[in-house]
């Protein structure tokens, strides 16, 4: 048999590839399901990391500056990402509170790190401390980060609260706007790749 | 489709976890005990191996139909009050769609209705279809049944945009007794649809699609 890495199951449908190379912008389709088998990864490892850094700061600003700012009859309101959850504990939705704060805080925060922790030794072509149960965290973490659909829920809020108050958008919406731009830029990687491109450390 | 090899034919098990192609020992005589218990951990990750997802009927069956008795009362049950001076306005999702066409943006109406009500309808359907037709071993559009799962998966979480703005108006409308937003239960019963309609279309496993019948182990 061929090395395990030079196969390639389709997750779909389980139909059995031998792995081609891919060169810039191709797209390996499954020939039974039509799913994505595998992308070229046009992002280099420094490249991923500098998203991440770059990211990272973003969200650190999206999260402490004010989203909107609310006015009626001279009387202004504020709030940023902990205010909703803060808010939404307060009137009895805890449920809701939690899933607000895993999706939008903590489970994107983890993501960022445990991929800059990753990459940072990745750069190197290392594997970091940790390696095998991180990249298995990531994957389980994988659709659990929601900061693109709060940004268009902003939106939504945004209009809704227009037509009773006066509505100024605040710092925090752009740093949003501008984090949904590099998860967009992001979501094509594969971050299976990791395995392949560190070697595993001699035992 | 008995031109492409299947890994299930060729005794080959693709890793979950990190799609590591691992050869299948489960039904491997020569090996025992803790030597076959090894054997079934992906070398690579250590994640546990299995052929198809375990139990993916009887999970995905069991999540779906909770998430949608929750779904009754997120759509009965108010999701946000409204208070003022003078008035006290409880509104559902749809009534909240409704608002929007009429005072807001009609454009911003549609998707919320989509994110509200279409998503969701759409994946109790799709799963209970793929469900059902995967259980009979059906051989019915598979390819059109392979890629509805994965417009389920990808368009799954964009349910939760109701739960996020009622979130934010809540934390943003607080001028005490000129105006308030409150969340209604309605709105703890939609979140909880969500992310059970997404737990279920986690557990349904698409190579069901294309195994005919008794295959789910």
């Amino acid at each position: 048999m061929a090395s395990p890495e030079a196969l390639l199951i389709c997750e779909h449908c389980d139909t059995v590839y031998r792995r081609r190379a891919l060169v810039r912008g191709d797209v390996a389709r499954c020939a039974c399901c039509d799913a994505e088998l595998e992308r070229h990864h046009a992002l280099s490892v420094n490249a991923m990391l500098a998203l991440i850094l770059t990211a990272f700061i973003v969200f650190v600003q999206a999260n402490m500056w004010p989203i909107v700012t609310l006015g009626l009859n001279g009387q202004h309101s504020s709030t940023t990402l902990w205010g909703m959850i803060v808010a939404m504990w307060r009137e009895q939705a805890g449920v809701v509170s939690v899933l607000v704060a895993a999706t939008l805080f903590f489970f994107p925060l983890m993501k960022m790190s445990l991929l800059g922790w990753l990459l940072w030794f990745a750069r190197a072509g290392r594997r970091a401390p940790g390696f095998r149960q991180l990249m298995v965290t990531l994957h389980y973490l994988g659709p659990w980060t929601m900061s693109e659909v709060f940004v268009l829920g902003a939106l939504v809020a945004i209009v809704k609260a227009h037509t009773y108050f006066d509505v100024t958008p605040d710092p925090g919406i752009y740093a949003y706007a501008a984090l949904t731009l590099l998860i967009t830029i992001f979501a094509g990687v594969d971050l299976r790749q990791l395995w392949d491109e560190t070697p595993e450390p001699l035992a | 489709m008995s031109a492409l090899p299947r890994a299930a034919e060729l005794g080959l098990i693709a890793c979950k976890v990190c799609g590591l192609v691992c050869r299948n020992v489960r039904d491997d005589e020569r090996l025992d005990g803790d030597d076959r218990a090894d054997a079934m951990a992906c070398p690579r990750c250590g994640a546990t191996l299995h052929r198809r997802k375990p139990n993916s009927y009887v999970r995905t069956w069991a999540l779906l139909i909770a998430a949608f008795i929750m779904y009754i009362p997120a759509n009965v049950l108010p999701i946000m009050r409204t208070a003022s001076l003078n008035d006290v306005d409880d509104n559902t999702i749809i009534s909240g769609v409704v608002e929007l066409w009429r005072a807001g943006s009609p454009n911003l109406a549609v998707i919320v209705f989509s994110a509200s009500i279409v998503v969701p309808v759409l994946k109790f359907l799709a799963l209970g279809t793929l469900l059902l037709s995967s259980q009979r071993g059906s051989e019915w559009a598979r390819l059109q049944r392979a890629k509805l799962y994965r417009l389920v998966e990808l368009i799954g979480y964009w349910s939760m945009l109701d739960v996020f703005v009622v979130a934010l108006l809540t934390a943003l409308v607080r001028f005490s007794v000129l105006s308030r937003v409150e969340p209604l239960p309605g709105v703890i019963f939609f979140g909880l649809t969500v992310v059970l309609t997404m737990l279920a279309s986690m557990s349904f496993d698409p190579r069901l699609i294309w195994d005919g019948k008794d295959s789910d182990d």
